[in-house]
């Protein structure tokens, strides 16, 4: 943990007797990753960390000790979730903004799950998006390969999501899935964000699927649509013509809480890319960086 | 009646050794006939912080660190259930792997 924006840090756990994240001896599983840490809005001290093999883990002492969410590692669906590409991970923890007993998150490849109680009980939330890889029912109950999902905190019952093929908002809590990537230079991609000020604005970056993963036509695009999908534009003025090769990862992407917003992302060949006015245009913040995992946004 | 113990010399590599609070060798006494996992379940017992770095909570050894009983890697033999020898250090290194995407 770091308390002064990253110059110094402390492992708290160094110390303690147990590691902060670990599986309970009645799973018979080890941690592999931590693929999202994710503070509560709600309830202070509280801490979500989605890890691989996927599983959700609560901590209430603000990230020191962590213990399993036994709803979800019950689930019935869960011996049948398959690894992505990047593992069997729990990748996105979308706490509610005002209910702290509402919480969805998002597997690969599980799909999207919801709880309402606090972590008791998980629906899967996944109808209407289909799962092209899977041979005979294409609109499965669960297994989509659901890459980001994002929402607004002025309307939670919107959200956003980038699937593994196909661009999807709900309008209704998660309980039904509306394709949106009409438009698009292509429906493949990892992150997808809402504007921070703006909940009809969200902006992706489409990729090329499955055999040549790069950015649509070699070239970053950040796809920006005003009308909650209706419509999409490119925005490319600032970022290199071209031909790129390195893609971009599912949380390689965010926006700070400026308004205009800024927006920045990171891609696989170590570069970093700022676009201070929504996206309209864009700098190099740096290259040469190893693989960019995860890009956050702080004023300091 | 106390059954014999014998005094294991483990060898730390430099990144465990702050964990240890020590110098390159810590000793764990263990009875005689005692296993790397019984003396992994020592080392956990007087440095947990330590231990957990060299096995995940199933118990487990991770996959960048090896052990080795004097110069045999345990993976080659019988991992934790390997006996110790009297007389002859343990090792606990982390391995020349890693780093990659995998």
């Amino acid at each position: 943990m770091s308390d002064d924006a990253g110059r110094t840090w402390s492992e708290p756990a160094k110390e303690a007797d147990a590691a902060p994240v670990a599986f309970p001896p009645s799973t018979g599983t080890s941690l592999r990753d931590i693929w999202q840490l994710r503070l509560s809005p709600t309830e202070p001290g509280v801490v979500y960390a989605g890890v691989e093999p996927a599983a959700l883990f609560r901590s209430e002492d603000g990230g020191h000790s962590f213990h399993l969410v036994q709803g979800l590692w019950d689930h019935p669906h869960r011996p049948t979730w398959h690894p992505g590409g990047g593992g069997l991970c729990l990748h996105t923890v979308l706490p509610h903004p005002t209910d702290p007993r509402t919480l969805t998150v998002a597997i690969s490849t599980g799909g999207v799950y919801r709880t309402g109680d606090g972590g008791e009980t998980w629906e899967a939330r996944n109808k209407g998006i289909r799962a092209d890889f899977l041979p005979e029912d294409p609109y499965p109950e669960y297994g989509q390969c659901v890459h980001k999902v994002d929402l607004h905190p002025e309307r939670p019952g919107r959200l956003f999501l980038q699937h593994h093929g196909g661009v999807y908002r709900s309008d209704d809590d998660a309980a039904s899935w509306t394709r949106i990537d009409g438009g698009l230079p292509a429906d493949f991609g990892f992150p997808i964000a809402v504007h921070p000020h703006r909940p009809d604005t969200v902006y992706v970056l489409p990729l090329h699927a499955d055999a040549d993963r790069s950015p649509a036509g070699h070239r970053y695009q950040v796809c920006r649509s005003d009308d909650a999908g209706g419509t999409w534009r490119p925005l490319t003025e600032g970022l290199p013509d071209g031909p790129c090769h390195a893609s971009v990862l599912r949380d390689a992407f965010c926006t700070d809480q400026g308004d205009p917003a800024g927006i920045y992302f990171g891609t696989r060949d170590g570069c970093v890319y700022a676009g201070r006015d929504d996206g309209e245009s864009w700098t190099e913040v740096v290259r040469h960086l190893p693989d960019v995992l995860c890009v956050r946004a702080a004023v300091l | 009646m106390t059954a014999a113990r014998i005094s294991v010399p483990v060898r730390l590599p430099g990144a465990l050794r702050d964990l240890a609070g020590a110098g390159p060798v810590v000793r764990i006494d263990v009875p005689a006939g005692a296993t790397v996992g019984d003396l992994l379940d020592a080392l956990g017992r007087d440095l947990p912080a330590l231990e957990r770095r060299v096995r995940d909570e199933s118990g487990a050894l991770r996959p960048h660190v090896n052990v080795f009983v004097g110069t045999s890697n345990v993976r080659d033999l019988a991992l934790l259930a390997t006996p110790l020898i009297p007389g002859t250090e343990v090792y606990i290194l982390p391995s020349v792997s890693g780093g990659g995407i995998d």
